[in-house]
């Protein structure tokens, strides 16, 4: 007996909850015989504000914790990811050319750059951090502290290998993130909420909407509470949007310039550089007994 | 004779003010109305002298950015009596009152004369409002006259300043017990001389328990002073307090002394938020529709 299908329909992920985009909107998706395959919410600027909003509570929560333990948090989302390695090759195929094959190696590789990330967490800021030579009885450190919020346009491809590793150096540096994921394959992104969700991330830390980048790539920009953005694969004229913008609200802006196989090189993309635009530099004076 | 309330309708309407879209030019207005109308509060053990130095400064100016036309001043800053003479120093010639809350605040479970004592000592070193709490656990009792008296005496013992009547709506149980302690306060208030426009309010809480303000005990109480207007002529003011913290709760509560009490009482005389953090959000939304962008919450003093 042939059974009805349970075609979907999937949720932002704002503050630890599934929400429906407040606007009502959706977007179908098509796969790529042209049947619609499911709806994804289409966000509005509404709901981007109302992620900062979460985001910016959630930051002294996420930031104050113990690197250590940031690194057990992003450990577990690599296990709950890693878990759901069929379902993720199985997203990342339905609306792009991709081959199975090629779409499991993207969701092992993910899994490696949460895991690479996880133990950067109590590491970085012994990489980017230092002891300054000064000419009095002081010590003089310099160390990186946390940003607040950051802000990330993932890139249409790979579409989970790139939000993992644009949303997982600025996790490890104890911001919180919003990410606008895939526009032209935003499966993967809208099932990524399922994995935070059981990973202890606390609610706010992590914020995923799904839509039109052209909706909310101003309020991105321009939006004082967000400290960075870090962007992949954007046209030259959203580049601007968000320079000028980020440049009139003194953010912190990072543009990946990775193409194709890159994404998979852990050198380029998981290293504590990848981390240091993602936190500011603190110095320390403290006194010491000698010279 | 008590008032019955409908509970459910009143659920229902207080609901049904929540749902005007305000827009624009419209919110622009009303935000700046509400700002107008904040009591902004400090009432905590740790308050200090600078602290409320900061918070009159706030009061004055609540954004040191440029807007036109420039933002009002807030309506008063509210603190403990030990604080008045401080923020009267500050506020001297700035058109911003200073109120202070009295009468053994927040529980009100002091002897009477320790309680007027409080008031006469705030009046003395400036305050230009009291806000005081009625004895809840008398009222529960049933001892209304125990806590009218105390009212009439408290009133007595303002003099020029005005009354506010904390009911603590919080610890009243039920909306008719709210609509009861309403008309108990306002006749007992009247009871010790005349009253003139905005002389007396009535205001839902101290802010220290939970639930404090909301919108179905507010017009509970819009009802109680519509009635004694209708009766007399005179209009009381209206003072809730306590959970007001976003710019979109203000104007919901606008919009229902709007449609209840109507637009007389959209005046800083009549009505008044108690509130501390609503004043940044009214803020944001203000820069907000003079910059088109989005403000940070750092973006705002916290006093």
């Amino acid at each position: 007996m042939s059974r009805l299908t349970v075609p979907k329909t999937y949720k932002l992920y704002i503050g630890g909850k599934f929400p429906r985009t407040e606007s009502g909107r959706s977007i179908p998706i098509q796969d790529r015989k042209g049947d619609t395959a499911a709806h994804i919410c289409h966000a509005s600027r509404k709901d981007f504000r109302e992620a900062v909003e979460v985001a910016a509570k959630a930051a002294s929560s996420w930031s104050g914790i113990t690197g250590y333990l940031r690194g057990q948090i992003l450990y577990r989302m690599a296990e709950m990811l890693e878990g759901r390695r069929e379902e993720f090759a199985a997203a990342i195929c339905v609306t792009s050319d991709t081959k199975i094959a090629a779409a499991r190696k993207e969701v092992d590789a993910s899994v490696d750059r949460l895991v690479c990330f996880a133990g950067w967490t109590d590491k970085y800021q012994q990489v980017l951090g230092c002891q300054n030579p000064v000419a009095s009885s002081f010590y003089n450190f310099t160390v990186p502290v946390s940003q607040g919020v950051t802000c990330v346009v993932a890139p249409d491809e790979p579409s989970l290998l790139g939000l993992i590793t644009l949303i997982a150096a600025p996790l490890c540096a104890g911001n919180t993130v919003i990410a606008l994921g895939s526009q032209k394959h935003p499966i993967p992104t809208a099932i990524f909420g399922e994995v935070c969700q059981t990973s202890d991330v606390p609610a706010g830390a992590i914020n995923l909407l799904t839509g039109k980048r052209a909706d909310i790539i101003e309020q991105i920009a321009d939006h004082r509470q967000v400290a960075s953005v870090s962007a992949a694969g954007l046209s030259k004229k959203e580049r601007v949007t968000i320079e000028v913008g980020g440049a009139d609200s003194l953010k912190r802006v990072c543009f990946s310039a990775l193409k194709n196989n890159d994404w998979y090189d852990a050198r380029l993309c998981a290293s504590p550089w990848a981390i240091e635009p993602f936190v500011e530099m603190k110095t320390i004076w403290h006194p010491s007994a000698s010279r | 004779m008590r008032q019955q309330v409908d509970t459910v309708m009143v659920e229902q309407r207080a609901a049904s003010f929540t749902r005007r879209s305000i827009k624009t030019e419209s919110k622009t207005q009303g935000l700046r109305l509400a700002l107008s109308m904040i009591d902004l509060t400090t009432l905590e053990g740790k308050d200090s002298d600078e602290k409320v130095r900061s918070l009159c400064r706030k009061a004055i100016t609540p954004w040191e950015g440029e807007i036109t036309p420039p933002l009002p001043s807030v309506a008063a800053v509210c603190v403990y009596p030990s604080l008045v003479a401080i923020a009267k120093r500050a506020l001297d010639g700035s058109g911003v009152n200073v109120a202070s809350v009295a009468t053994g605040f927040p529980s009100g479970q002091f002897p009477l004369s320790v309680r007027l004592d409080d008031v006469t000592k705030a009046v003395e070193a400036g305050a230009d409002e009291i806000d005081m709490v009625i004895n809840r656990g008398a009222f529960l009792s049933g001892y209304y006259d125990e806590v009218a008296e105390e009212i009439k005496q408290v009133r007595i013992a303002c003099g020029d300043a005005h009354l506010k009547i904390i009911l603590e709506t919080g610890e009243l149980e039920t909306l008719e017990n709210v609509r009861a302690a309403s008309d108990l306060a306002i006749e007992a208030a009247a009871s010790a001389g005349p009253i003139a426009d905005g002389e007396v309010f009535i205001k839902t809480s101290t802010g220290k328990i939970s639930p404090a303000a909301t919108m179905p005990v507010t017009l509970v109480m819009l009802d109680a002073i519509q009635s004694y207007f209708d009766k007399t002529g005179v209009r009381i003011g209206m003072k809730p307090a306590g959970g007001i913290r976003t710019a979109k709760q203000s104007l919901h509560y606008l919009v229902m002394v709007k449609e209840t009490l109507g637009n007389d009482w959209l005046t800083p005389t009549l009505f008044r938020f108690g509130a501390s953090t609503l004043t940044n959000d009214v803020l944001r939304q203000l820069v907000r529709q003079h910059t088109g962008r989005y403000t940070a919450n750092f973006d705002f003093s916290e006093a």
